[in-house]
């Protein structure tokens, strides 16, 4: 049989191995649910936020693909949308996100698409300023705001400081997700200079302009963008040399035996 | 995603007139796009409403301040009068998501946020929320998520909004606008409901209501405030538990308490009893510790989650001690 025959057999008949009856029962699926299970999940892929809660065993013989055939465009809206300061007018599918619009249809492949559902920040962008997901907002939605992406930082054939200091202390490693942390980053600096709080500022009442923040509030601010490389110290550095002309690199050593033995003791 | 037609609403009017039962209204999208994504919602029309003119802050007739619907939760969290008077209000806002779906999210969109169980975000898998009768997965499934309190045979999901958890310790109402163009206030303990037999509902709102403003009690906890959220990372997830606490002191005594805990149950969980026995007591460690096995006491946790009973004192006593110990 071809792997395609003993999933259908699976789907069908609920014919599961012992071992995969046992995930089944810790996932709290009976009988009828099951089957259920079986016959959806062979026509998707698992849910973005389910998938961090069910053990992967269990869709890994799940594989079958959506048929590629080209959509064409349902309940069409028109959009004039203000991207890196030009206007593109466009007949979009009232479902397209900013996103697609962007990649798909303006040939912006700057912005990157990660997880598509709001977790990772690579599609993030600048709309009137402010950092958003592109990922989850309609193009539809966009009409007659400002949308600036990676493409449109640079000043003259200039790059913007943040690019520049990116550059400079190697914020990345395969890039994947640096035009999110460049956008992103671009716009903490406005909101440390409106003196916008975060989770971990000390005293949410005491209100002053022109912040100063500290490496914490730093990488509570820029969580939002998730990078897999983990160059997050790096890129914690280059924002740091931008926003307060701090360049020192960060120290660190080993733990010394004596500090590892407090440690666990406290 | 399946097709939808999308209405930008010019005003409430044009809003509330384009509702039918299969639309959804539009605030910021960052649930609802997410869950039409996963075959989840499937509303056959968008009304935005994120543009509706009520994103102002202003003070209402009862000393307390009125935050419009639309206005999106990191405006709301960092506007002045919100810090200052509402502290605990912004500090429950700022725990939430990240920079960029706060700015995205409204204020009327985050009270109906639904849940993160991810049985009802996975459309393959049995659930009483997503499909009425379908069973529920997690009550003998994966229920580390789940609810210790209010739950039924039904659903065991929590609600994940921490905003609406601050809310709670606060008091508030909610002000909606109704299909025939009247106003209805609703008081928060009423807006979101258990889940009893209707899992499906989240809530108390009537279909085509639009939320359009929260108005805040006056201030009573600005000096004295804490939202503690533990979750599986340092930041950008969901609580396992928080807990929001205000307390208001008068000559080394608690005049007045407010006191609710998030991640726990099928809507912010408002520990009523514990704000009265909390009045009139001298504010110290073993008194928290009373007021935290009070708290828990009723608890019920499931299998994979009875780690939240002890968690949840230990994060009562915490958040009472933090909020005790600002200087005012
Ligand atoms: C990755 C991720 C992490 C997150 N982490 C957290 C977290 O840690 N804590 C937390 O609290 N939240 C978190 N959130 C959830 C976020 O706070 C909510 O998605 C947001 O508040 C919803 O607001 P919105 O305006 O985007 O709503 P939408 O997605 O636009 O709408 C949500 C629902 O409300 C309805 N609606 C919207 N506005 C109105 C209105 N004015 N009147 C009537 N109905 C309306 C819609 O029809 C829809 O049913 C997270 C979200 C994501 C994607
Ligand atoms: S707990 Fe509620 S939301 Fe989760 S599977 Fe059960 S019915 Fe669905
Ligand atoms: S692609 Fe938008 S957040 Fe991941
Ligand atoms: S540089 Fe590779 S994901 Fe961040």
């Amino acid at each position: 049989m071809t792997e395609m025959e003993v999933w259908n057999n699976k789907r069908e008949l609920g014919n599961l191995s012992e071992d995969e009856r046992k995930i089944f029962d810790q996932l709290g699926l009976n009988e009828s649910s099951r089957r259920k299970f079986l016959k959806g999940i062979s026509a998707t892929s698992l849910s973005v936020w389910a998938a961090t809660y069910f053990p992967p065993e269990v869709f890994a013989s799940a594989a079958a693909a959506l048929p590629d055939n080209p959509i064409k465009l349902v309940n069409e809206v028109k959009v004039n949308l203000r991207i890196n300061e030009s206007v593109k007018s466009l007949n979009l599918d009232s479902r397209t996100t900013l996103l697609d619009a962007l990649r798909e249809r303006l040939a912006l492949t700057g912005t990157k698409k990660g997880c598509d559902h709001g977790q990772c920040g690579a599609c993030t962008v600048l709309v009137d300023g402010k950092r958003k997901l592109s990922c989850l907002t309609l193009a539809a939605s966009c009409e007659g705001k400002e949308i600036t992406t990676i493409e449109g930082l640079a000043e003259n054939g200039e790059l913007h400081a943040i690019q520049k200091a990116f550059l400079e202390h190697d914020g990345f490693q395969c890039g994947y997700c640096t035009p999110g942390q460049i956008c992103s980053s671009v716009a903490l600096l406005e909101e440390a200079k409106r003196g916008e709080a975060s989770y971990v500022t000390d005293d949410l009442r005491e209100i002053t302009k022109d912040l100063t923040l500290s490496e914490e509030e730093i990488r509570e601010r820029m969580s939002g963008n998730i990078c897999r490389c983990g160059a997050y110290n790096n890129i914690v550095q280059a924002f740091k040399e931008v926003h307060s002309s701090d360049d020192e690199m960060p120290t660190w050593e080993f733990a010394t035996p004596e500090q590892m033995e407090n440690a666990k003791s406290s | 995603m399946r097709p939808f037609t999308y209405t930008g609403a010019k005003n409430k009017e044009q809003a509330l007139q384009s509702y039918s039962p299969t639309s959804h209204y539009l605030g910021g999208g960052t649930n609802l796009l997410d869950l039409m994504k996963e075959d989840v919602e499937r509303p056959d029309q968008l009304i935005e409403v994120a543009s509706l003119d009520y994103k102002k802050i202003f003070q209402n007739d009862k000393g307390g301040l009125t935050i419009g619907g639309m206005l999106s939760n990191s405006e709301t969290a960092n506007h002045p009068e919100v810090r200052k008077n509402y502290p605990l209000l912004s500090m429950s806002m700022l725990s939430a998501a990240t920079a960029q779906i706060r700015n995205m999210a409204t204020n009327g969109g985050n009270l109906l946020q639904r849940t993160r169980c991810p049985y009802f975000f996975e459309a393959s898998m049995p659930c009483n929320k997503r499909e009425p009768g379908s069973g529920c997965g997690a009550i003998k499934g994966m229920n580390s998520l789940h609810a210790i309190f209010g739950y039924s045979d039904s659903c065991i999901a929590v609600h994940p909004s921490d905003m609406c958890v601050g809310l709670a310790a606060l008091g508030a109402t909610v002000e909606v606008q109704k299909p025939d163009g009247s106003t209805r206030i609703i008081a928060f303990d009423d807006f979101h409901r258990l889940p009893g037999s209707q899992p499906e509902k989240d809530t108390n709102l009537m279909p085509g209501e639009l939320i359009t403003a929260i108005h805040l009690e006056r201030p009573e906890f600005s000096e004295h405030y804490y939202y503690l959220k533990i979750r599986e990372r340092s930041s950008y997830a969901f609580a396992l538990i928080s807990v929001a606490a205000g307390l208001q002191l008068k000559g080394g005594e608690i005049t007045k308490a407010g006191l609710a805990m998030g991640g726990v149950a099928h809507k912010p969980w408002k520990f009523k009893e514990v704000e009265k026995f909390l009045v009139g007591k001298k504010p110290d460690e073993s008194i928290f510790e009373a007021a935290a096995e009070l708290a828990m006491k009723d608890a019920k946790p499931f299998e994979g989650n009875t780690y939240k009973v002890e968690m949840g004192k230990k994060a009562i006593v915490r958040a009472l001690s933090q909020a005790y110990a600002r200087k005012s």
